[in-house]
């Protein structure tokens, strides 16, 4: 434990990302096998179990520090992070302490079965044997939502460096569901038997936004360019007559689309189909709002099924007959995908095949994504055709140009402290609209400003606070932003009556005067 | 009439006709000490702590200022008022005002940490107490002072042996002061920037600093390398810090005990070291006034009374302009 909040500290204590590698592959080298598989385990965001309440840990946080409830609140909404407001309020004793990262966990994970009275005895124990930076880490485990500026491709090419294993190898390995307490590291990376890697899912290979000099620098021509669907990206993979589906954040998702698994009896084993889940009824693609009523729904009905279709639109074949074919150009992938859709698959397969479009020029391209929405996109993909298959985020192959967003101008009414960086600054903000002479809050949003067009919101919200409410304050209208937003749908659930998705702040609207924003019914025009 | 009221132009004295730290230009201000929130500009005399005086007319220019030395008793219209140690930075202090049996003091700012270069923080016996809380949130807890000095030595010393030119940032008016009197000088050359090393020539007159060179336009990357540098915080990634080469930047303040501010501030290493009382630093000089009400002036003032209002005192929040509430506003003065 003490070698790996110290690991956590120097991650955090520097900048540059050279000196991060470093002192993780350091870490690995120095760690036993089981240390490092957690840590592994918890930078990939694969925590054990909440043993408790967050609720419970504030409480006795709040009586140990002896501090009345309402100030150990005040601390947590100011400092932004629970883990890191115990581990400042609470003073270490002189009991001693050693014990490794797995038995920490362990610990942790025994505790499941025990009463509320046993678990505090524990926790109250550790919080007080552990240093500070050792506190904040044993309450990260806790309270979960380990993000410590550690990306995953930065991890990977840490271990790279320590086991002197290819990169993609190892992003490849990590992929999918495993768990510290049923494998080892010798059978999750170093030795995997490949009997265990029947689901595995190989790694999404992810677009970045477009670079407009493209078009300039290169031929139409070389480009494979599809519209960008506006559901959810997933990876579909028949072995050994099953069938699994992942999503794009590693879920295991096969339970919630039980209509696809007539794809296991239709494709041939050894097939692995990246695409994404649309709702598709009547022959016709639905909206984003359709899908989300599906997303996270473990039990599905009948009435699901018949009233939210859902279908997989495939965009590339990663994996024939068993043999990964990711090397390969894409236009290669692309023909083997079709000829195997048109091979296996019948009208009323719930698959379908993204297909390309052929364009003579740019000018082309830039008229088709603007006809986008209307095809139920959100732009457009352009891919190399020659692309292999890549693992990641990676500039020059794929990129994504989506379609420009809705905008509106509304007035900030409340702001609350924002997180993590931006802790103890008003970031977040509600913005209202016009409605009977009355604002109404239509969205929350909290990105899209630079850190000092922040720093000058925060100083207003502090100078203009009408009214407070813990973290949050209702300021004096007077401030307008532009906000843009990826669609519109009637919603009961909003005191405005519409629901607004991705909404985020474009620019401040300093021109504008609180009178000149819009109001619901000008929203309401957006609505398709 | 109250003793002492909270007006537009600052904390005023109607029975003397005086201000405490106006800002605003005012006929008489008393100054507690020199960062520009508390000393400002346009007053047309001013009175202060002898040792400030040097300080304030480096930052205010020609002005007409007196100097009183700490303790000394002296009458406005028949208030008495005296300066008192407030331990925060060199010539600082908190203001003790009476009448007719009444007292208050107004702290300024303050902190109970010796910082070695300041006449540490005196309690004064008071039944009004006005108060500073930047960091009234019980999630500040200040280390030894001497455990935090030992810290920036050794990443010098550190960034030394590396070949790495170590950037150390701080507010010009005392925690540059109070970094620079910890340096372990046998460790390597201190060199220093223009906006900090004026106020360290002005504070040399009474206090003893290691030895510090000017980096000038004719320095050379080669001199500097692995020697430590001074400057304000208005440096970060700025033309001036990238022509010293490679360094590793340090930045010390209370602010740095917060993560979230940490990654903020965006520098190698953070140190947490202030010049204002940490939370239990508060609690402790309002116990030792034996006051009976207490106004909070900056910082979390709201949730500082609302907690002394629960220990029984007598407790309420005034708005001042004073800038301190959030690491951002910490400007380098």
């Amino acid at each position: 434990m003490r070698k790996f909040s110290i690991l956590i500290k120097t991650l955090d204590s520097t900048n540059k990302t050279n000196l991060k590698v470093e002192a993780l592959s350091n870490y690995f080298l120095q760690s036993s096998k089981k240390d490092m598989l957690w840590a592994i385990a918890l930078m990939s965001h694969r925590r054990p179990k909440r043993p408790m309440t967050n609720k419970l840990l504030r409480q006795w946080a709040s009586e140990e520090s002896n501090l009345p409830q309402w100030l150990f609140e005040e601390s947590y909404h100011i400092v932004g992070d629970l883990a890191e407001t115990i581990s400042l309020l609470i003073t270490q004793d002189n009991s001693s302490h050693k014990i490794s990262l797995t038995d920490c966990i362990e610990e942790i994970i025994s505790l499941k079965d025990k009463s509320d009275e046993e678990k505090k005895k524990y926790i109250l124990k550790r919080w007080k044997c552990f240093d500070n930076y050792e506190r904040f880490v044993f309450n990260k485990i806790l309270t979960g939502g380990f993000r410590i500026g550690i990306s995953q491709k930065l991890m990977t090419r840490a271990l790279s460096k320590a086991l002197n294993i290819e990169e993609h190898i190892i992003s490849h390995r990590l992929m999918g569901e495993w768990d510290p307490q049923s494998t080892t590291l010798e059978k999750l990376i170093i030795n995997p038997d490949p009997k265990d890697q029947l689901s595995k899912p190989y790694p999404f290979y992810l677009a970045y936004p477009v670079d407009l000099d493209l078009f300039s620098k290169s031929d139409v021509g070389e480009w494979h360019i599809e519209h960008k669907w506006d559901g959810m990206r997933a990876q579909l993979i028949v072995r050994g007559g099953n069938f699994y589906l992942w999503s794009r954040g590693e879920d295991l998702i096969t339970k919630s689309f039980p209509e696809l698994k007539i794809l296991s009896e239709q494709l041939p084993n050894g097939t692995v189909i990246d695409g994404e889940l649309l709702p598709f009824k009547d022959g016709l693609i639905g909206d984003f709002n359709t899908l989300q009523k599906r997303i996270g729904k473990k039990n599905i009905s009948k009435k699901d099924l018949h009233e939210n279709p859902i279908i997989i639109m495939a965009y590339d074949i990663l994996e024939i007959g068993g043999k990964d074919i990711r090397e390969i150009a894409l236009f290669e992938r692309q023909k083997k995908l079709e000829a195997i859709l048109q091979k296996y698959s019948t009208i009323n397969s719930p698959i379908r095949l993204s297909k390309y479009m052929k364009f003579e020029n740019w000018d082309q391209v830039k008229k088709e994504r603007k006809s986008a929405g209307k095809k139920k996109s959100e732009g457009l993909m352009i891919k190399r055709k020659n692309s292999k298959y890549e693992v990641g985020r990676k500039k020059g192959n794929w990129w994504k140009w989506k379609s420009d967003p809705k905008t509106i101008d509304a007035v900030m009414t409340y702001a609350m402290r924002g997180h993590g960086r931006r802790t103890n600054l008003y970031t977040d903000y509600t913005f209202g609209l016009w409605n009977d002479g009355e604002l109404v809050t239509f969205a929350k949003a909290y990105s899209g400003l630079t850190d000092k067009e922040i720093k000058e919101v925060d100083r207003f919200v502090k100078q203009n606070t009408i009214n407070r409410f813990g973290p949050v304050r209702q300021v004096k209208p007077e401030l307008v932003f532009e906000i843009g937003f990826e669609g519109v749908s009637l919603s009961s659930r909003h005191k405005s009556g519409v629901s607004v998705r991705f909404p985020r702040i474009l620019r401040q609207r300093h021109d504008k005067k609180i009178t000149d924003a819009n109001s619901v019914e000008d929203l309401k025009k957006l609505l398709v | 009439m109250k003793l002492l009221e909270f007006t537009s132009n600052g904390i005023y004295c109607s029975k003397a006709d005086v201000y405490l730290d106006p800002w605003r230009g005012v006929k008489k201000a008393l100054i507690t000490h020199g960062h520009s929130d508390h000393a400002r500009w346009g007053s047309k005399s001013y009175i202060t702590q002898t040792d400030n005086v040097p300080i304030l007319k480096h930052r205010l220019g020609d002005i007409s200022v007196t100097g009183k030395n700490y303790g000394d008793k002296f009458q406005i219209n028949g208030v008495t008022f005296s300066f008192h140690p407030a331990g925060h930075v060199p010539g600082s202090s908190q203001i003790r005002v009476e009448y007719k049996g009444e007292v208050w003091v107004f702290t300024g700012d303050f902190k109970t940490q010796d910082d070695k270069i300041s006449t540490p923080y005196e309690p004064v016996k008071c039944h009004t107490f006005i108060t500073e809380c930047t960091f009234g949130l019980p999630v500040y807890k200040w280390e030894e002072p001497k455990i935090v000095h030992e810290q920036i030595n050794n990443w010098w010393a550190e960034n030394k042996s590396n070949g790495v030119t170590s950037l150390l940032m701080g507010y010009s008016l005392g925690k540059i002061q109070r970094l620079l009197k910890n340096l372990d000088p046998e460790i390597g050359k201190i060199f220093t920037h223009g906006a900090t090393e004026k106020m360290t020539e002005v504070l040399r007159a009474k206090l003893d600093f290691p030895k510090t060179s000017l980096v000038t336009r004719d320095t050379s990357k080669k001199e500097i390398e692995g020697n430590i540098v001074l400057a304000p915080p208005a440096v970060l990634g700025s033309v001036w810090a990238r022509k010293l080469g490679i360094t590793s930047s340090g930045y010390a303040s209370g602010w740095m005990a917060i993560r979230g501010a940490r990654r903020r501030r965006a520098v190698d290493r953070s140190f947490v070291l202030s010049d204002h009382a940490d939370w239990d630093g508060l609690l402790s000089a309002i116990y030792s006034t034996e006051c009976e009400n207490v106004i909070t002036t900056h910082g979390y003032t709201d949730i500082f009374a609302r907690h002394l209002n629960g220990l029984g005192l007598n407790a309420v929040s005034e708005k001042t302009e004073y800038e301190q509430e959030t690491p951002e506003t910490e400007n380098p003065k």
